[in-house]
């Protein structure tokens, strides 16, 4: 610490002082209405139906799970830059191994189709494989569908 | 003057500073936007119709102060202020100009990279807490925008934090008096720009508010101040990813001629008004695209760029 931290605290203390006053002032000033539609959610304009906690595209997940594995990996990447030079070539070393692991670990989540949204055309692919065993007619979005048929490869068609 | 003196003259004079500011870049954006798209932009208010932004601010004291019957009601009265909380302390850490600036902390980088983090909080509480659709669909979109991009915001200044040797900000800028960081560190300056955008839901990284999607996404239930203060943390944050960037990209207050202030501010508004000008130029991507640059594209540079880095300093000054 290059001299006292506490003008920090000084300086957080205002900052909530300033949002909770600015809450404040706007309460008090803000007016007040109760008609027939305050109490409902905003849908556009049109009375609002089905589920408000619906199922959820699986990706967000995904990322999320990513976001643990990769932040995590930072972390550790921020330890060395502060000492890069001290460290040498050693350390730059060391680095280097943690880094390829790192990079390993992403390609394999790329292969895997992690990254992308919607449907890919190893998804379709594994789906049509699944489906020819069954020897119905395959048919993807209501419409007849055949082996080498093009597709697109990423997003919804 | 004391230490203790100054410490509180530079925290008043830097908030009221910033607090002014984000209300001012209100009026420079839309009259920027007006200037880049051939229109007017609000000029009917006050000369140069200056006095929108107070006008603006009074509409939004006034204004009904909503708190949904269906809503989590303290999580959502307390979710606004977050994003200000956390965009306001982070200003305490960046150095204005020698012997300007709140505290001079040795984690300076380390310190508004977790306030930006906490900072996601608060439009995923808001989204989640505000219990209808559009909001919830943009909770959960920033939610996945910013901790993708968050990723590689640290990692990106890693590069200058292996250049300066020191997470200290003031000793980042005053290890640039030989040359400025954006041209050795170019990719960085690059990924930390587009991390800023998204972390910061400016166009064209708004997906958690499209408009056109989602309504008004993650504070589409929020109204008068709760909603006037979400505004002015996006703005907050624009002006702190541009003093942040000036400050380890661009040498900071470092300049000639003019007192060293000035060039800070001066640096600061150009970025500013580059992040205006994306905002007039550039289409929103679909939300794949998003995180598919942050994760296939963003990601491996900032690696590649920390690895090159630290061989080319090791290389230049030996262990």
């Amino acid at each position: 610490m290059t001299g006292a931290a506490w003008p920090l605290l000084v300086h957080l203390a205002v900052a909530i002082g300033l949002a909770a006053g600015m809450m404040a002032v706007s309460h008090l000033l803000g007016e007040r209405h109760r008609e027939r539609a305050t109490g409902e959610p905003y849908e556009s304009g049109i009375v609002g139906t089905g589920e408000l906690r619906g199922r959820l595209s699986i990706n967000f997940y995904v990322v999320g799970l990513l976001f643990v594995i990769f932040d995590l990996e930072a972390a550790f990447l921020f330890a060395w830059a502060i000492v890069a030079v001290e460290a040498g070539w050693a350390g730059y070393a060391g680095m280097l191994v943690f880094l390829v692991l790192l990079g390993v670990g992403l390609v394999y989540e790329w292969r895997q189709g992690a990254l992308d949204w919607g449907r890919t055309r190893r998804a379709i692919e594994r789906a049509l494989a699944a489906r020819e065993s069954s020897r119905r007619p395959v048919t993807l979005a209501g419409v007849p569908f055949e082996r080498g048929t093009p597709v697109g490869t990423k997003g919804r068609r | 003057m004391t230490e203790t003196a100054r410490a509180l003259w530079s925290l008043g004079g830097i908030v009221l500073a910033v607090l002014s500011l984000a209300a001012g870049l209100i009026w420079v954006e839309r009259r920027l936007l007006a200037v880049w798209q051939e229109r007017y932009g609000p000029n009917r208010v006050g000369p140069l119709g200056l006095g929108q932004v107070l006008a603006d601010t009074v509409k939004l004291l006034f204004k009904e102060d909503w708190i949904p019957p269906f809503a989590d009601r303290p999580v959502f009265v307390l979710a606004p202020t977050i994003v200000m909380i956390t965009v306001l302390t982070s200003f305490a850490v960046v150095p204005v100009a020698p012997g300007i600036g709140v505290v001079d902390l040795n984690v300076g980088v380390l310190f508004v990279l977790a306030m930006s983090s906490l900072g996601a909080y608060s439009v995923v509480l808001a989204g989640w807490s505000s219990n209808s659709k559009y909001s919830l669909l943009g909770g959960l979109r920033a939610a996945s925008q910013m901790i993708s991009y968050e990723v590689f915001m640290g990692l990106a200044l890693m590069g200058v934090v292996v250049l300066a040797g020191s997470f200290d900000l003031r000793r980042i800028v005053e290890a640039q008096r030989d040359g400025w960081f954006c041209g050795p560190q170019l990719l960085g300056l690059v990924a930390f720009l587009v991390a800023g955008l998204a972390e910061t839901h400016r166009l064209p990284f708004d997906l958690p508010e499209a408009e056109s999607e989602l309504v008004a996404g993650f504070h589409s239930e929020y109204s008068g101040m709760k909603f006037g203060m979400f505004f002015v943390g996006e703005y907050l944050g624009v002006i702190l990813i541009s003093a942040l960037t000036t400050t380890l990209f661009f040498g900071g207050w470092l300049g000639p001629w003019l007192p060293p202030v000035v060039w800070l501010l001066l640096k600061t508004f150009v970025l500013i008004a580059f992040f205006v000008l994306c905002r007039a130029t550039l289409p929103r991507p679909r939300f794949d695209q998003l995180t598919g640059y942050a994760w296939k594209w963003l990601l491996p540079l900032t690696l590649v760029n920390l690895a090159v880095t630290g061989a080319i300093r090791l290389a230049l000054e030996g262990p």
